[in-house]
């Protein structure tokens, strides 16, 4: 579980982030949604720690995160998983050295050993026969799927993903997202998802949280979400004609 | 002048990160090996060819501007030796790697900063600047002193070649040239100052791209300051080293 609290950021004396409070499940699905430029990744970067927050705390169980020592912070990052906006794969390693980077810094495997567990992740996540591709020869679904296995590789707790579909096909975009549902159930991983795309909040959205402006409007689940009484909540899922006339059309 | 200031603190504290203990050694060991191709034997070809010809236009530059008899011919081949240990081999050739290897440092690392790579290692608990800097810097500690050898040696091949294939030296008079009065000193100031200004355009130039922040413009505006500081920077420690080492 990691709970925040009271969660404030700023740049340049301009507020992102204000007074967030909010938990997210272990074993979920946790989305934070919210139109582009609403703090949705600030907020997932203050919570692992990329971005220093001003005030407000940030609890990974029962460990006060944002207030500990860089070493100690170290411990905690070894637990944490996450799959960025473009993948962020090294580009001078293949796949096979992508996945293997945190084994190799962080455990003390025999190659053998590495090179097994390595090849269950990327089996998890259906690559087959590219080990030794570098990222510039991928896709883009396929580079998401290589990330996420580099960021299970590790067994983490704690699964942070920075709009995982963002330009993929609404095919791949269900697969990627039926994938890293699975994981967090099979691994009962805490799943953070930073996501505006609405197929995945219906899909997969075990929890969802909505940002506006930089504050927390709404939270819920995805049961919840079409029968809301927030505006900005529902003048987000209901953006495009199609659902407005369906909205329309089940009110009357 | 505050953002200087800035800037300054900002660069040692960076350096601070870069000599903090390193996570794994073996995996840094294996990242020194790679960069030592990277950065050290890939530029072998340019300081090889350069030295070469800088080699050779001295020789003839020496020759035509000393033909007055009075000068014995083997002053060619003295002067074309100690220009190359005491300045080009040194100086020409960090300005020149200044070009190659740092504008490649900085864009290498700043691509990795606006692609989120940097952060990729964070989030798994590495220390990002030590992994990506420190082995830059060993490589290029060691491996430039390295290139300065092969470019003193290319260069007074290429001034021994260009001068008798024009015929203004004989290949005797060269020989003896290079050979007189030979102060083995030279050679270690000449590398003490390449040791100085392989930290200077491997730091300088990792500072730039890894505090690049935006996209591929200022990934390559970062490319391009480093080469600049970079030769600025150079140019105002050799003054200073040629002062302490020389005086």
């Amino acid at each position: 579980m990691i709970r925040v609290n009271d969660l404030s950021k700023s740049f340049n004396g301009k507020t992102v982030l204000e007074n967030i409070s909010v938990t997210f499940d272990t074993g979920k699905t946790n989305l934070i949604i919210g139109q582009s430029g609403s703090g949705k990744t600030v907020l997932l970067k203050s919570i692992v720690g990329l971005h220093e927050v001003e005030h407000g705390e940030v609890w990974f169980e029962d460990v006060l995160f944002n207030k500990l020592p860089f070493a100690e912070k170290k411990l905690i990052r070894s637990e944490i998983g996450m799959l960025f906006q473009g993948s962020a794969l090294f580009d001078s390693l293949t796949v096979e050295q992508n996945v293997s980077f945190p084994l190799d810094m962080f455990t003390n495997k025999t190659h053998e050993e590495i090179i097994e567990r390595v090849n269950f992740c990327l089996n998890r996540v259906n690559i087959i026969n590219a080990n030794k591709l570098f990222p510039s020869e991928l896709s883009g679904g396929m580079k998401k799927r290589v990330a996420i296995a580099r960021a299970i590789a590790l067994n983490p707790k704690y699964l942070f993903c920075d709009e995982p579909n963002s330009g993929l096909d609404p095919i791949t975009a269900i697969l990627i997202d039926e994938l890293i549902q699975e994981l967090t159930h099979e691994y009962s991983m805490t799943t953070i998802i930073n996501t505006h795309d609405m197929n995945s909040v219906i899909e997969i959205g075990e929890k969802v949280i909505f940002i506006s402006q930089g504050a927390k409007c709404w939270e819920g689940d995805n049961n919840q979400i079409l029968n809301s009484d927030c505006e900005p909540l529902n003048d987000f899922v209901f953006a495009n004609s199609l659902a407005k006339k369906l909205r329309s059309g089940s009110k009357s | 002048m505050i953002k200087f200031l800035t800037q300054a603190g900002k660069y040692f504290l960076l350096l601070k990160k870069v000599f903090s203990k390193p996570e794994k050694p073996s995996v840094y060991y294996k990242q020194t090996m790679r960069e030592f191709v990277f950065l050290g034997l890939n530029s072998v070809g340019i300081i090889a060819i350069i030295s070469f010809f800088m080699g050779a236009v001295i020789t003839l530059q020496t020759a035509y501007n000393t033909e007055n008899p009075i000068y014995p011919k083997y002053l060619i081949g003295l002067g074309t030796r100690d220009s190359m240990i005491l300045e080009f081999s040194s100086t020409i050739s960090a300005l020149i790697l200044a070009g190659k290897v740092g504008s490649n440092i900085a864009s290498e690392i700043g691509t990795m900063r606006v692609t989120e790579q940097i952060d990729a290692l964070e989030i798994m608990g590495v220390n990002s600047a030590s992994y990506l800097i420190l082995p830059k810097l060993i490589a290029t500690l060691l491996f430039n002193p390295i290139l300065t050898l092969i470019a003193i040696t290319v260069g007074t091949c290429g001034g021994w070649i260009a001068g008798t294939f024009a015929g203004v030296i004989s290949s005797e008079s060269y020989i003896y040239g290079i050979q007189y009065e030979f102060i083995p000193y030279y050679i270690v100031y000449s590398l003490i100052k390449t040791v100085f200004f392989a930290f200077i355009i491997t730091s300088v130039s990792a500072f730039q791209g890894y505090f690049v922040e935006g996209g591929s413009l200022e990934v390559g505006r970062a490319s391009t300051k480093a080469v600049v500081y970079s030769s600025i920077i150079i140019l105002l420690f050799n003054v200073i080293l040629t002062q302490l080492l020389l005086s």
